[in-house]
This record gives structure tokens, C-alpha cells and sequence, in this order.
């Protein structure tokens, strides 16, 4: 298990991605799955920055990776708002194009790209998103 | 972030490398923005060189397909995907949003 602290910074993404994908590929994850954990903590990663924090600069994301049997496990923890995933509204996609809207499509991409995602909140802990990506 | 933009007579092709995030979303926004603004509603988007597009960066591309479709004026076609981001667009449901061309010629042809 490996645990590091980064800054709430957009162009910090880039180092969370590495940091990220050089795990998932060390669990023996497939390129695809690799791509989709990027892309997950990546949304989960932005959705801190601009939701959690509201702004840069404001408090740091914590991101623990723990190689597992069946893959990855990705924790990213934070201490600004509290986060209520069913405060954001579904996207509606698979509609026709004219009705797509972009709130809550990072949440929607995290749902659709992992195999498992818990959301918890505590006083003491703040806000923590664990997800799991399972080998094929 | 670089953008490359080059003008055909029937299109206009637009181009980065790399990532693209919340970070640099906003710049290709911008890009996209100034082209519709200037009547250009035929657009390829030449993926090649990126490898990573999160959503920020594919809510820019549906929120210009929105306005190059308005009265049949065009559209936003894609090329050059790679696997693993074409793969992602399929579990997301979104690839049917979106003409997708293996190479660029094809995506230029296509209008």
C-alpha cells in the first residue's frame, strides 16, 4: 500500500494520473483498465478541486493505492465540504445530443468506469472515495 | 497547450497533443468557440497525439457538436482515437455522439 499528498491543484492531475497508472499496471491491469483508473481518479481528482475545495489551493488530496487479489484499490480522501453524490444530478446521457448536460458527468464517468465505488463522509476522516477496478 | 488549426476547403481540422483536463480544457473551449463564431460548423478533431481526455474535455466537444448540428450546419467529427480513449467513450455511452474516422483523410473526405 502506497500513500501520497498532493496539492488541490488542477495541474497537479498529471502527477496523480502517473502516480495512479504506474499502479495499475504493476497489478497486472490491461491497458483499457489502466486508461479507465486514470480517467476515474482523474474526475474524482477534479471533482475535489472544484467541488469539495471549491477552488485551488485550498487543502490537499490524499490518494492511497493498495494492489489487491482481483486488481486496484484507489482511496482519495479530502477536507473541504462534504460531498453527497446523490446531491448531483444523473447526466442524462444516452439521450439525443441536444438534451446532454454536463453536470455530473465526472461522477457519471466514475460510476461507469469502475467496478466499485463507495462514498463516505466523517467530521474527523472528511470526504473519501474508494474505488476498485477489477482484472478482466 | 498547443492547437494546431488548418483550414480546407471544406473543413477545418484542429489538433493537441497530449492531456486534456480540467486543466486545459478551458483553451480548447476557446478554439472551438472562436471557429463556430467565425461560421466554421464542419470540424475534425485529430486526436493522434492525445492520450488522455477526461470529461471537461469531451463536455467541449459535445457542447460544440450541439451548436454545429443546430440546423443541419455541420458537425464534429473525430480522428485518429486511440484505443484505449475510444474504449472509455464506449463504456460511457458516448460514442454515438460522435463519427469517429481511422486517419485523417478519411475524416476530411467525409465532408
Amino acid at each position: 500500500m502506497q500513500t501520497r499528498f498532493f496539492p488541490s491543484r488542477l495541474e497537479t492531475l498529471t502527477e496523480i494520473s502517473l502516480f495512479v497508472t504506474q499502479a495499475a499496471e504493476k497489478a497486472g491491469l490491461d491497458d483499457s483498465a489502466v486508461y479507465a483508473i486514470e480517467l476515474a481518479v482523474d474526475e474524482a481528482a477534479t471533482n475535489i478541486i472544484e467541488h469539495a475545495y471549491q477552488g485551488e489551493d485550498q487543502g490537499e488530496i490524499c490518494c492511497t493505492l493498495e494492489i489487491i487479489q482481483e486488481g486496484l484499490k484507489v482511496i482519495l480522501q479530502d477536507w473541504g465540504a462534504p460531498f453527497d453524490p446523490l446531491e448531483v444530478p444523473e447526466p442524462t446521457l444516452g439521450v439525443p445530443l441536444e438534451r446532454v448536460q454536463s453536470s455530473g458527468l465526472g461522477l457519471f464517468f466514475i460510476r461507469k468506469l469502475m467496478d466499485e465505488v463507495r462514498f463516505e463522509f466523517s467530521d474527523e476522516k472528511g470526504n473519501t472515495v474508494t474505488m476498485i477496478k477489477r482484472k478482466k | 497547450m498547443d492547437i494546431g488549426i488548418t483550414h480546407y476547403k471544406r473543413c477545418v481540422v484542429v489538433k493537441t497533443q497530449g492531456r486534456v483536463d480540467g486543466s486545459n480544457a478551458p483553451e480548447l473551449k476557446v478554439a472551438f468557440k472562436e471557429l463556430v463564431d467565425n461560421g466554421h460548423f464542419n470540424l475534425v478533431f485529430d486526436m493522434s497525439e492525445i492520450n488522455f481526455m477526461a470529461s471537461a474535455g469531451w463536455w467541449v466537444l459535445i457542447d460544440t457538436q450541439k451548436t454545429c448540428k443546430q440546423l443541419n450546419r455541420g458537425e464534429v467529427v473525430l480522428a485518429n482515437i486511440d484505443k484505449s480513449i475510444q474504449d472509455s467513450l464506449n463504456l460511457v455511452g458516448m460514442s454515438s455522439y460522435f463519427k469517429a474516422f481511422d486517419d485523417i483523410t478519411s475524416a476530411v473526405g467525409s465532408f
